[in-house]
């Protein structure tokens, strides 16, 4: 990224919290998120395809709602609470439910988009937790597949929906009234 | 793919953020929501000096439901607006239309007023503000000023948004008792700029009759067209007379062909879409 000009350009302290750990990262303001994530904090989960809003893969949770990374500055996102594919596992740090459920119904072939995929399902699952199957293909409509043909990815949101109900139920058990 | 460098500056107060417009004059842009921006800055089809974040001006976050109008500050995203259930049982036509802008995620971060100012062609927001005899509320650092839909929008991506000024706001009427509305769209793939949209409000009488009908389309010509189509309601009850809608239409768009669509099958669509959104609308205003 040396563009003869960076000796000059500004920089500057962003502090974001992702998947539960704070940073201070000093960048460039025109750092995409995308590429603050993978570069400048190694988290490399989160795969850039267009880079400029169209295929969804670099989804991640911005204070829970799934945003484009390629699609805003990181320091716009000063003192957020960001989550990536890297944060959607369980509590103990084995598979989430939209990971398992992936597996489960044989949601990814190259696995290039699943990290968009997944980012965009665990947001959406806190919104609709029991999504019909047509309710399961819109939510997913703005990602792009070049493999799997999303059959197996609009089930696979259903399964972790089913997946999901007894450790939502269980979180919910232990923190009453916190929703989330 | 990356963007050029540029000069952050992070504005708390509306006053702060024309201040900064006014100093940086033509190498300023305002950030919003960056969905549009943000890929145009990528490409290296922008390139400002500055950038102005609104993101966090608090004065720009607020939606306000009056007795008149609804009134959707800068900083609003598309996404809260669709989902307030107040703004919804005030003026459905909003999250009719929201819900056809773009995907989720874009609309997660993207503002209303910001896809006004961008003035896209096919911006479904357009064509309600235009059905809905929207304001759009403007601010220099000398000067404030309200643009009325109708003058708001001059062309593909050029709105009445001139240098130096900050869109504070933007006001959407509410439409009289006995009204309907819908948004229907089509495009290649879920979520796209549409190939052609048409929102539509139809306002019934006493007797159920159609007092008003007015139609707005997008994607068909260099801005939103809005046409009165009043006169092709067939009476009580009835549907719209399809020849009067087709010359009515005819007259009010300019459709262009493109890799998505001829200009023929766009002029097509709106006919096609006028009809399903006066019907649909006509349905919500009789119910
Ligand atoms: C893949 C994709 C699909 C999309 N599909 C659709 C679609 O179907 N329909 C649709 O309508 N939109 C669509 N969009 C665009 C989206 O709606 C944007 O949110 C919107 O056009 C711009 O809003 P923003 O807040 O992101 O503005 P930004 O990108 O931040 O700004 C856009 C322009 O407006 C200016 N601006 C913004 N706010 C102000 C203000 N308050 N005062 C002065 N100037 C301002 C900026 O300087 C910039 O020039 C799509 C975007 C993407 C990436
Ligand atoms: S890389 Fe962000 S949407 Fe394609
Ligand atoms: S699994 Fe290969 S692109 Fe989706």
């Amino acid at each position: 990224m040396n563009t003869g000009s960076t000796n000059t350009e500004q920089t500057v302290a962003v502090s974001v919290t992702v998947n539960g750990t704070p940073y201070v990262v000093d960048v460039p303001p025109r750092r995409l998120l995308s590429d603050a994530l993978r570069h400048d904090l190694g988290l490399t989960g989160t795969h850039v395809g267009c880079e400029h809003g169209v295929c969804g893969a670099c989804t991640v949770l911005v204070d829970g709602a799934p945003i484009r990374s390629c699609l805003v500055f990181a320091v716009s996102l000063d003192g957020t609470q960001i989550t990536t594919v890297e944060g959607c596992c369980a509590d103990d740090g084995e598979m989430g439910p939209v990971q398992q459920a992936f597996q489960d119904c044989h949601a990814l072939q190259c696995g290039f988009c699943t990290p968009g995929f997944i980012t965009l399902i665990t947001g959406y699952l806190e919104d609709n937790p029991a999504p019909t199957p047509a309710e399961a293909s819109e939510a997913i409509a703005g990602n792009l597949c070049r493999c799997t043909g999303y059959q197996n990815i609009v089930a696979a949101v259903q399964r972790a929906a089913e997946l999901r109900r007894p450790v939502v139920e269980e979180r919910a058990s232990r923190s009453p009234g916190e929703d989330r | 793919m990356k963007p050029s460098p540029f000069t952050y500056h992070r504005p708390h107060s509306a006053d702060e953020a024309v201040e900064l417009l006014r100093a940086y004059g033509d190498s300023a842009k305002v950030l919003a929501g960056g969905q549009s921006l943000v890929p145009l800055m990528s490409m290296r089809l922008a390139a400002p000096e500055h950038l102005v974040d609104i993101n966090r001006v608090e004065a720009l976050q607020s939606v306000e439901v009056g007795e008149d109008e609804v009134r959707v500050g800068a900083a609003v995203r598309h996404s809260r607006l669709e989902r307030d259930e107040e703004v919804y049982g005030a003026v459905p036509l909003l999250r009719q239309g929201l819900v056809n802008v773009a995907h989720p995620a874009i609309r997660n971060r993207g503002t209303t007023v910001g896809s006004l100012v961008h003035a896209d062609p096919a911006a479904e927001m357009a064509a309600v503000l235009l059905l809905l005899d929207g304001v759009v509320e403007l601010r220099s650092a000398t000067d404030s000023r309200e643009v009325a839909a109708a003058d708001f929008f001059l062309g593909p991506m050029q709105s009445a948004t001139g240098p130096g000024e900050l869109a504070v706001a933007a006001r959407f009427g509410r439409p009289p008792p006995g009204s309907g509305s819908a948004f229907v769209e089509l495009s290649r793939r879920q979520g796209d700029y549409a190939m052609c949209g048409v929102g539509a409000l139809v306002t019934t009488g006493q007797e159920s009759e159609i007092t008003s009908a007015k139609v707005a389309l997008v994607g068909v010509g260099d801005g939103p067209a809005l046409v009165d189509v009043t006169s092709a309601a067939a009476g009580p009850g009835g549907a719209f007379r399809e020849p009067q809608l087709a010359e009515l239409l005819a007259s009010q768009i300019a459709p262009e062909s493109d890799i998505h669509a001829s200009a023929e099958y766009r002029r097509h669509l709106a006919l096609v879409l006028t009809r399903r959104a006066l019907g649909q609308a006509h349905e919500r205003a009789a119910a």
